[in-house]
């Protein structure tokens, strides 16, 4: 079954991080998506530009209107993903909790519409 | 004849309809699935047992039934949606489960458990889904118990199984590593049914006891089917609050503080069976705050009169306990033990310490706790100002009457 395990931190604080905090910072991260590409976890996995260069569209009645930045107001903001596949949830639960951010921030993990299912 | 085959079945369904479900569940992968075969198995067994005799094992006769009649009518569905088939087939190659042993069913029932209180389903589903599911409670029970409506708790219910069944959550014991962090969840649930029966958040009544009832006959299942030391100590503690339920009350339905009731209305049976468990808990040398709780409420319950009480084992004993587990309440509980040991003052400097942080500003336990403290010390404008502060925030009626009493009582 698949997952997206949606990650999100506070820009701030990842931005406050220091050369070397935040290159160990990293450096878990390589490090995890190595062990999940090892295990099968791994379907791909992105980090996303801060929040800032985000751009939100909507069409209402056939006229089309954008917006700078996301559409609500939080503390944390979504800052990557990854798409994973795994057995169940308790599995996905165990993937998701080794990412880095869930130590710092925190990683919603959802199931995937599956259409062929029945 | 026929009487007596009905009595049989209502006997089974009684002491096994729960078990039946729980290997169900797991034959079929799918809680509605299950029930439906469920009720299936027990409909076929009213006409088959009156004619053929009861079957030597009625639950592995049930469980076999209900998988059957389950598959049987995903087939019949299948002519009108071809990819059930498959589902069916699935199923069908899974094989039957003849001669379960006996820990298979006991593993089931946890299972079942587990299940329920998987800390990806919001608490109150939790609750609701194992009253249902585990204990059997009707939705309407469930709604009454908790002064909610059917239809709140059948959506909760129907909610829960959608996310077991759409996220996936695994009918699965937890890894050894994810044990201790699960059985929290599990207790939790079951303290939590316990405390809404032994003293409702609202309304008229200070009990209701069916919960609290339910509450302790879970705790016993839990810890049949996996003796963990803080099970054990959760049972006592719920044995030993349990016990004290005829003194809390006086005839008219007034709140009865611990220090003024009639001891000989306490039920020694259940404080016998709760003193063992907290000692059998204990000596596991794996404790946690459950037990730790359970072994304060022994104290108490071992005391002949308030004043007699060992104040300074249950003030040890809450020590321990904010180590464990540290909370302003079990702070405040301190406090109040501190102030019994030491007298009034020495607990008051302790409850405005507690209240200076804010943490329990909103809790009329805290106002209501340094209101007697401060009767006791003869400062009576205190203690009448908090007493009005505990009212405003008071909620349930004996609780508000009793405080009321308190204030009418400083007027005089």
């Amino acid at each position: 079954m698949k997952y997206l395990c949606l990650i999100y931190d506070e820009e701030k604080k990842v931005a406050a991080m220091s050369k070397s905090e935040s290159d160990a910072f990293m450096g878990e991260y390589f490090a995890f998506t190595d062990a999940i590409r090892k295990s099968g976890h791994y379907i791909g996995g992105e980090a996303l530009q801060p929040v800032q260069t985000a751009t939100t569209v909507r069409l209402r009645n056939g006229k089309l209107s954008t917006t700078d930045g996301p559409f609500a107001e939080t503390k944390e903001q979504l800052g990557g993903f990854y798409f994973i596949d795994a057995r169940d949830l308790n599995d996905a639960i165990q993937v998701a909790s080794r990412i880095p951010s869930a130590r710092t921030g925190s990683v919603e993990v959802r199931p995937v519409v599956e259409f062929n299912q029945t | 004849m026929a009487g007596d085959v009905r009595e049989a079945v209502d006997a089974v369904y009684r002491s096994d309809s729960r078990r039946v479900l729980a290997t169900l569940i797991r034959l079929l992968g799918d809680f509605d699935l299950a029930e439906e075969a469920l009720h299936d198995a027990f409909t076929a067994a009213l006409e088959r047992w009156p004619r053929d005799g009861l079957p030597a094992n009625p639950r592995a006769w049930l469980v076999s039934t209900g998988r059957f009649k389950a598959i049987d009518g995903i087939r019949r569905r299948a002519r009108f949606d071809a990819s059930l088939t498959r589902v069916a087939d699935r199923l069908d190659a899974a094989g039957d489960a003849p001669e379960q042993d006996d820990q298979e069913v006991e593993d089931d029932r946890l299972r079942l458990i587990f299940t329920c209180c998987h800390p990806a389903l919001p608490p109150d589903a939790q609750v609701a889904l194992t009253l249902r599911e585990v204990c059997g409670l009707t939705t309407e029970e469930i709604a009454h118990a908790f002064l909610s409506t059917p239809p709140t708790v059948a959506q909760r219910i129907v909610r829960a199984k959608a996310k077991i069944r759409d996220a996936r959550i695994p009918y699965q014991l937890p890894s050894r590593d994810d044990l201790p962090r699960r059985l929290d969840t599990v207790l939790h649930v079951i303290y939590l049914v316990f405390n809404e029966g032994y003293s409702a958040s609202s309304g008229g009544t200070l009990t209701r006891r069916d919960l609290s009832g339910e509450a302790i006959r879970l705790g016993r299942l839990l810890i049949e089917l996996l003796p963990e030391p803080e099970a054990i100590g959760l049972l006592g503690l719920m044995l030993l609050h349990e016990s004290r339920r005829p003194a809390r009350t006086s005839a008219e339905g007034e709140l009865v503080l611990l220090v003024d009731q009639d001891r000989s209305l306490w039920n020694q049976e259940q404080i016998a069976e709760g003193v063992a468990l907290v000692e059998r808990a204990l000596s596991s040398r794996r404790f946690g705050p459950y037990t730790l709780q359970a072994a304060i409420a022994a104290v108490h319950a071992e005391a002949p009169t308030a004043p007699a009480t060992d104040w300074a084992q249950i003030v040890g004993l809450y020590d321990v306990l904010a180590r464990a587990d540290p909370s302003p309440v079990v702070a405040l509980n301190r406090a109040a033990a501190v102030a019994m040991r030491d007298g009034p003052l020495a607990g008051l400097a302790l409850i405005d310490a507690i209240l200076a942080r804010g943490e329990l500003e909103d809790y009329h336990l805290a106002h209501s706790a340094r209101a007697d403290l401060c009767r006791r010390l003869g400062r009576t404008g205190e203690a009448r100002s908090s007493y009005e502060r505990a009212l405003a925030l008071a909620q349930q009626a004996p609780e508000r009457r009793f405080l009321q009493r308190r204030l009418d009582e400083l007027r005089s």
